[in-house]
Formats: structure tokens, C-alpha cells, sequence
């Protein structure tokens, strides 16, 4: 679960990187991934594979649209009204879900049968370790990306000066445009491999998003690897406490967490008090 | 322009080895500098110098990474803005931060905010002596606007007057804090001769009212014209002090300026 | 406060007071009624919410945690204890004040967006809190059988008097925040919101009057509670969550965020428009709201109120001050 929440927050950093914004909406990106590939597969009954990557890439194209008609035509861009405009398509991503899949819990079949797989004398689903793997070449992929391509560093170029990145000729519209896509994708991505584990309903995107917040700040917001990381301790700790308190506190374990986070160290574990002070806290 | 050399009173502004480091950048290094009360003190050098970082680490918006500044003999430079702004050092911005959508009026008010006190049960039930404050600093505030001449612009708007005037109203705004010190952060930027003029008048006034004054400022007659004493600053470093006439014909100041045009 | 604000302010009283008897001749009269003494507890909120979001320029998207404080400590109190109703709304938000108080000093120092996260976090687990501690709140399926409100020994159970003690409370507020508005707090307060480090500069101690901005609107929520819960006597956590949180946030919005009256009309409309339409378009509720939070700010920041003063002010050949503001 808390690479579920790595993930997420994954998509956080990213859309932060590129536009120092913070999309709200990133947790509906994974509810959308998990209940279009419940529609893919259970209605339309596509095959596994094309089922992830179908559900993905309308995700993704969910991710093109808010960036293309909604954030683009902000017209004042100042901080309240962009976190508000962010919030209001989470809500309305929420809605229509809650129009078309009403207000059932979904789920969806593993992706390869069989029973759980003993290893050390745990049993761990084999859901499990496809989550795992997925989110391990999510990583691993966007680290090559943002630090070796030549696009990626580009992308990053936008987030710390969009004017001085223009002016080298960087599409910061299609950077802008590109990030919320990646972001959407990834989420989704996210919510595709964990429905088979626990389920997918319209109402999750909140929650999960709240906590895959958590984690981005916890690992320091624009940290990759420190998502990772954060993604797991906050996964673990939720996991730890679920055995000690009822099953509601444990959501409260990840969002007490963020708060502290913010309130006592906002550059989270990784990332440095100086970068911190200059990001727009 | 005086000529006088202080040396019995205490200075009103005191730096001890100031030193401001942003991340890889050394903004000030090592300065140290002390200011005399009652006088106009102009701080002058390229870009870059350092010059309203100094000005942030004196009006409280930066802490520097090491040193000390002592206004009056009291450490003040671990305390946030509204204190020392409380103690009794104002300040302008370099790109006139008034409040726009506020009347000329209102913003002079707000200076008067460290001198009163009512809180919110106060203002809210309106007491009796929260009405007679209110009172005392409608009246102040009008008193500034007149020690400016802007009486006329009481109830525009701030972002509607022309730069020249929003300069002089963000000083104005400034005095109503009551202080014995007073940053100007480049007054004349923007300023056409006439308006300089009357800016270097009103800047006299306020040092006679008993007012110190900082001054950075780019426009060196200005400087010359009305600065008792001259501090040059270079990449955050102290260069040269004295009287304007002293300054200009030292070969270091002259080097430092043309070496960076 | 100038002429004119009172002059609205009186109008709006005339208005207020005179409501039940103009809709009695309609056989629906209850229902309306019922409607804005909702609309008038929702605008205790909302105006605190103005307050904070318009002057003090900061999100909170915790209202709904604050409202609901207040009401579960009247709702546990006066149940589990027994306690005088009038005599424990207090607690309730005192309670929300302390709260509010130790949440606003690390919170604050956040801007925007993790502002906006932070209150957000806050006001779900304040959910949860209400969600689990089934003892004293009852759980998911809430409280019931709380008791009504009393004055002098006799009982509000109609709905006209309880328009009539709502409302009056709304006034109240609202004298007071007016009074706020227009001193030297106002001021510190719209000058944080424009310029924030000039106003440190002049000696406004911006940290301090934002959590103190933040601690009013959370007493005004908890006054809300408190009163909604003698009202409708009985309590569901449903009614205090995220989406809560947002529908205020709407209600303000929609009104106008820089002007108190702004946040008066939003409520009441937003109130109507949620009653009326809920019944035909329930599934449709979240999507809409959604709609209108995203049209509003894109397209209509200052909210309606701005349209109606532009509408005023192409009559007179003045240029416009906005309201609440002078």
C-alpha cells in the first residue's frame, strides 16, 4: 500500500516540478485508472495487459484535458485560485464517476491466478508483487527520464524559471501540458494494480490523494526517490498501527503524519532546508 | 549638508560584522559600520553590492547568517519586522509596495498600527477608547499626508496616483510608524528631475524633524545633494566611508563603479 | 461604517424580518422558512470564512471540522450529560477557539497550496475522529434525541423562532465583523492580504492577525454547530466532512470573496439552489458543485457581488469602491 501512496505522490512531484503547482486532482487520476480498468475488463473484457495500459492512457487523456481547457484559461493565476481550480475538477472528476459507476466498490480480477506466494514464512499476494514491480519501473523509468533525456531536464528547467526556459526554446506549454498527462498515467497506473487488492470505489480519490500528499511532502516535494521512500514508511506505518487502533484511525496515521510534516519540516526527509525556503512555501 | 563629525553621541545604528549568505551566494561579508543619530546617511555602490540586503537585515526580513545589528544599543536582528518596525526603524521598498486597493489614506493608517492597540473584541463591540484611537489615527495619518503635501489625494486609491507621488505616499506610510529611523530604499527610481528635487527637500525635512535617514540610491546628485555621510558598499564588502565630498574623488569608490560599467 | 453599508444592512434586517410573513399567504411557507434558517446558520460560517479567505487571504478548508466541534460538544453534552444547552454552547466554542488556536500557529506559516492541504488533512481527521469514537458520538449512524433550545423557561419548537434567533445571530456577526472591517484590525488585515511583507514592515504582526482571523472564523463555525444541532436534534458525521468544506467554501465564492454580503447572498443562494435541486439532481450534486466552484473562479472571481456593484455603480459616474471596504 504505501507504494500505492509512493506512486501517487510520484505524480505529485512531477506536476510540481514542471509548474510548482500542486494538483489536487491527482488522487481521482488514480480512481479513474482503477474503475476504467474495471470497465475495460469486466465489461468490455479485454485482456489484462491491454486492459492497464487502455486504462492509463485515458487516464492520461483525462490528464490532457484538465491541463489543456481548464489550467491553461486561468485566468488569474494567483495561488488560491489555482488550489481552488485544482479542487474544483477533483470534485468534478468525483462527481461524474459517482455518475457512471454509482456508488459501489469495484474490483478487479489479479492479473496472474494463483494463490498467494510464501516467501519467509509471510504469505504476500501475488497482487502484491505486481504492484511492487510496477511501481519500481515507474520509478526507474522517470529517474532515466528526468535525469539523462534531454526532455526530461527540460522539464525541469520549466519548473524553476518558465520564462528563461522559453526563452531557450522550451515548449513550456507542452512541458506544462506533458506533466499533467505523465501524472494522470502514473496514478492511474496506480489505481489499475491496486483495485485487484483492495477494491475501487468513486470515493477513494480523496483519501489516496491526501495520503500520496503526504508522502511527496514527507519525501520532500520534487524528490523522486524520497517519494519512494516516504511512500514506504508511510505505508508501513499505517500497516503497523492498523494492528493497534480500528481500521478508521489508521487513515488518520498518514494524515496526522502530513500535517507534522508540513508544520515542522516542510522539506521532508530528503530535501534540503535552503531548496525549501526558495520553493514557495 | 553638514559637515559635522559626531563623536560624543552614541551611533543610533550599529553593524557588527554582518555577514548574509543565500545558499552559494554571499550577499554581505563581513560589515561593519556604525550610524550617526540625526543625520542623512546615504549607502551607495553597484549592483549587486548588497545594498537592500542590508537593508532586509536591518528592517528584520532577513536574519543574517552571523553578526549582530544594534539599533539604540538593542540587539535587533533575530527580531521579525513588526517588532523592529515596533522599536522604531521604518522603511520603503524598492518597488513601492503600497497597498493598491486601499485609499492613500488607509495605507498611511496601517503605520499607525505598531502605535495602537485595540484587538479584535475592541474593534469588534467598538469600546469607547477604540473609537477615540480610530479618531487619533485618522488625524495622525492626515497630519503625514500634509508633512508630504499629498493632502489632496486623501481618499484616491493608491494604485491610481502617478509613481512619483505613490513614492512619496509609501515614505508618508513610513512616518506613521513614528520612527527614529527610517530606510529608503532608492525613493528616486522612477523620478523625473523635479520630482527628485522635491524628494531631496522632503528628505531634509524629515532629517530635521529629528529623523535619521538611510538612503540607497542610484542618483548620485541626489546622493551628494543631501547625504551628510556616504557608505560605499562592493560584492557585500565594506569599501569606502565619509563625507560625499571625501567619497567622490577616492580612486576605490571611482573603480568600483566604472570597473563594473 | 459608512452610510451605505448601513443602509444595506438595515435593508437586509427589513428584509430578513418581514420574509415569514411575506411567504405565509403560500402553502409551502414551512418549507421555505426551514430552508433559510439553514441558510442562516450556514452564513455564520461562511461570513467567518470571508473573514478569513477575503481579508486575511488564507484557505481553510477545515469549516466543516470546526462546525462540527461545536456541534458535537452540544450534541455530547447535553445528552450524555444532561447539561443546560445555552449553558454548554460556550464550551463548544471554546473548544473550537483552542483548537483552531494550536492548529493555526504551525499551519499558518504555510502558504497557499499547503495551506489548503493542511486544513484539509485536518478536517478529515476531525471526520474520523467523529466516525470512530462511537461511545460518544454514536458512530456513523450519529446521535439523535438531542434536545431543543429553551428561552425563559419555554421551548423553541417552532421554526419561525428559530428564524427569528438565527438570523438574529447572523446580524450580530455581522455588526461585529463590519466593526473589525473598518478599524485598524481591518486594515492590518487587508494590507497582509495585499502586500503581506510591507505590512510586516509597518509593523503589522501578520503571523499573530492571521491566526487570530483563522480562530474567529472557527468560533463563528462552532456557534453554527452548535446552533444546527438544537435545530435538527440529531447528528451524523456526513454532515461534517470534506465536501462540507467545500460547499462553504462555494457559498463564499460564489457571493464574492472580498465583501461580507458577498458571502450573506452566496449562502442563501447556494442554500436554495442545494435544497430545491437536491431532490431532482442528487446524483448529479457533486458534479455540479464542482462546475460552478471551477465557472466561478475562472470566470467570476469576485464573486456576484462584483456584478451587482458594477450594475450600481454604471448609475452614478463614480468609480466603484468594493463593499464592506471604504
Amino acid at each position: 500500500m504505501g507504494l500505492i501512496y509512493a506512486l501517487v505522490a510520484i505524480g505529485y512531484n512531477i506536476v510540481y516540478n514542471v509548474t510548482e503547482i500542486i494538483n489536487f486532482a491527482q488522487g481521482e487520476f488514480v480512481m479513474l485508472g482503477g474503475l476504467f480498468a474495471v470497465f475495460f475488463a469486466g465489461t468490455l473484457h479485454l485482456p489484462i495487459l491491454i486492459t492497464f495500459f487502455a486504462a492509463v492512457a485515458v487516464a492520461g487523456l483525462f490528464g490532457f484535458a484538465m491541463e489543456r481547457f481548464v489550467i491553461r484559461n486561468a485566468r488569474s493565476t494567483s495561488v488560491m485560485s489555482l488550489t481552488i481550480i485544482t479542487l474544483a475538477v477533483s470534485i468534478m472528476l468525483k462527481g461524474t464517476a459517482m455518475l457512471w459507476w454509482g456508488k459501489d466498490p469495484y474490483s478487479l480480477s489479479s492479473f496472474t491466478a494463483g494463490g498467494p506466494i510464501l516467501l519467509g514464512g509471510a504469505a504476500i499476494q501475488r497482487q502484491a508483487l505486481w504492484v511492487l514491480g510496477v511501481s519500481m519501473l515507474v520509478v526507474f523509468c522517470l529517474t532515466v527520464f528526468f535525469r539523462r533525456s534531454i526532455y526530461g531536464k527540460a522539464m525541469l528547467a520549466c519548473a524553476d524559471n518558465p520564462s528563461a526556459a522559453r526563452m531557450t526554446g522550451i515548449p513550456v506549454r507542452q512541458m506544462v501540458l506533458f506533466s499533467f498527462v505523465m501524472s494522470a498515467a502514473i496514478g492511474a497506473a496506480a489505481g489499475v494494480v491496486i483495485t485487484p487488492i483492495s477494491l475501487m470505489e468513486y470515493d477513494r480519490g480523496a483519501l489516496l490523494g491526501l495520503k500520496g500528499f503526504g508522502a511527496a511532502v514527507l519525501g520532500g516535494l520534487g524528490q523522486f526517490h524520497g517519494a519512494l521512500a516516504a511512500g514506504a514508511i508511510l505505508g508501513l506505518s499505517e500497516a503497523f498501527c492498523a494492528g493497534y487502533l480500528s481500521s478508521g484511525y489508521k487513515d488518520a496515521v498518514a494524515l496526522i503524519m502530513l500535517l507534522l510534516t508540513l508544520f515542522f519540516k516542510p522539506e521532508g526527509l530528503f530535501g534540503s532546508k535552503e531548496a525549501a525556503k526558495l520553493k514557495k512555501f | 549638508m553638514t559637515e559635522t563629525t559626531q563623536i560624543s553621541t552614541p551611533p543610533i545604528l550599529d553593524l557588527h560584522d554582518i555577514s548574509m549568505q543565500f545558499g552559494g551566494i554571499t550577499a554581505l561579508k563581513g560589515l561593519s559600520y556604525a550610524v550617526p543619530p540625526g543625520i542623512i546617511q546615504a549607502v551607495i555602490g553597484p549592483n549587486g553590492a548588497g545594498k537592500t540586503t542590508l537593508f532586509h537585515c536591518i528592517s528584520g526580513l532577513h536574519q543574517p547568517t552571523s553578526g549582530q545589528v544594534l539599533f539604540e544599543g538593542r540587539q535587533i536582528s533575530r527580531q521579525p519586522p513588526h517588532r523592529v518596525a515596533g522599536a522604531g526603524i521604518s522603511r520603503t521598498f524598492q518597488h513601492v509596495a503600497l497597498f493598491k486597493e486601499m485609499t492613500v489614506l488607509e495605507n498611511i493608517m496601517v503605520g499607525r498600527h505598531c502605535r495602537t492597540h485595540s484587538g479584535f473584541w475592541a474593534t469588534g463591540l467598538r469600546f469607547p477608547g477604540m473609537r477615540s484611537e480610530e479618531k487619533r489615527i485618522r488625524e495622525m495619518a492626515l497630519s503625514h499626508l500634509e508633512f508630504v503635501g499629498l493632502s489632496d489625494t486623501a481618499r484616491l486609491h493608491a494604485g491610481t496616483l502617478p509613481l512619483g507621488k505613490q513614492k512619496i505616499l509609501e515614505i508618508a506610510r513610513a512616518l506613521a510608524t513614528d520612527p527614529r529611523l527610517v530606510l529608503l530604499d532608492e525613493p528616486a527610481g522612477g523620478l523625473n528631475m523635479r520630482e527628485t528635487e522635491e524628494l531631496g527637500e522632503l528628505i531634509q525635512r524629515i532629517c530635521r524633524s529629528g529623523i535619521t535617514v538611510m538612503l540607497v540610491e542610484h542618483d548620485m546628485n541626489l546622493v551628494m545633494e543631501v547625504s551628510d555621510l556616504v557608505l560605499v558598499l562592493h560584492y557585500g564588502e565594506f569599501l569606502a566611508a565619509g563625507s560625499p565630498n571625501e567619497i567622490k574623488d577616492r580612486p576605490e569608490v571611482i573603480e568600483a563603479y566604472l570597473g563594473e560599467a | 461604517m459608512n452610510r451605505k453599508d448601513w443602509g444595506i444592512f438595515l435593508g437586509t434586517v427589513l428584509l430578513i424580518g418581514v420574509f415569514p410573513w411575506m411567504v405565509k399567504p403560500f402553502k409551502a411557507v414551512s418549507h421555505y422558512i426551514d430552508v433559510m434558517v439553514f441558510a442562516g446558520i450556514f452564513s455564520l460560517i461562511s461570513i467567518g470564512l470571508s473573514m478569513l479567505m477575503g481579508y486575511g487571504g488564507q484557505i481553510s478548508l477545515a469549516q466543516a471540522a470546526f462546525f462540527g466541534i461545536g456541534a458535537y460538544s452540544s450534541g455530547i453534552l447535553t445528552t450524555h450529560f444532561g447539561l443546560n444547552p445555552w449553558a454548554v454552547m460556550p464550551v463548544g466554542i471554546l473548544l473550537a477557539a483552542v483548537v483552531a488556536w494550536l492548529l493555526g500557529i504551525p499551519a499558518l506559516r504555510l502558504k497557499g497550496h499547503y495551506l489548503a492541504m493542511a486544513t484539509l488533512g485536518f478536517g478529515v481527521i476531525v471526520h474520523i475522529v467523529l466516525n470512530e469514537e462511537v461511545k460518544w458520538t454514536g458512530g456513523p449512524s450519529g446521535m439523535a434525541d438531542i434536545p431543543g433550545l429553551a428561552i425563559a423557561g419555554r421551548k423553541l419548537t417552532s421554526e419561525i423562532a428559530y428564524y427569528y434567533l438565527v438570523w438574529t445571530a447572523v446580524f450580530l456577526v455581522l455588526l461585529f465583523c463590519f466593526h473589525v472591517l473598518h478599524s485598524r484590525i481591518g486594515r492590518g488585515l487587508r494590507a497582509i492580504h495585499e502586500e503581506e511583507t510591507a505590512a510586516e514592515a509597518m509593523g503589522v504582526p501578520t503571523a499573530r492577525l492571521k491566526v487570530q482571523v483563522f480562530v474567529l472564523s472557527a468560533v463563528f463555525a462552532a456557534l453554527a454547530g452548535s446552533l444546527y444541532t438544537h435545530y435538527v436534534n440529531c447528528l451524523t458525521p456526513g454532515s461534517f466532512n470534506l465536501m462540507w468544506s467545500i460547499r462553504f467554501m462555494l457559498m463564499v465564492m460564489v457571493g464574492g470573496m472580498q465583501s461580507l454580503w458577498g458571502a450573506l447572498l452566496g449562502t442563501v443562494l447556494m442554500t436554495f439552489v442545494g435544497n430545491e435541486w437536491l431532490q431532482v439532481f442528487a446524483d448529479f450534486e457533486v458534479l455540479v458543485y464542482g462546475a460552478i466552484l471551477l465557472m466561478v473562479v475562472l470566470f467570476l472571481p469576485k464573486g456576484l457581488v462584483s456584478v451587482i456593484a458594477q450594475g450600481f455603480s454604471s448609475h452614478k459616474a463614480r468609480p466603484s469602491l468594493s463593499d464592506g471596504s471604504s
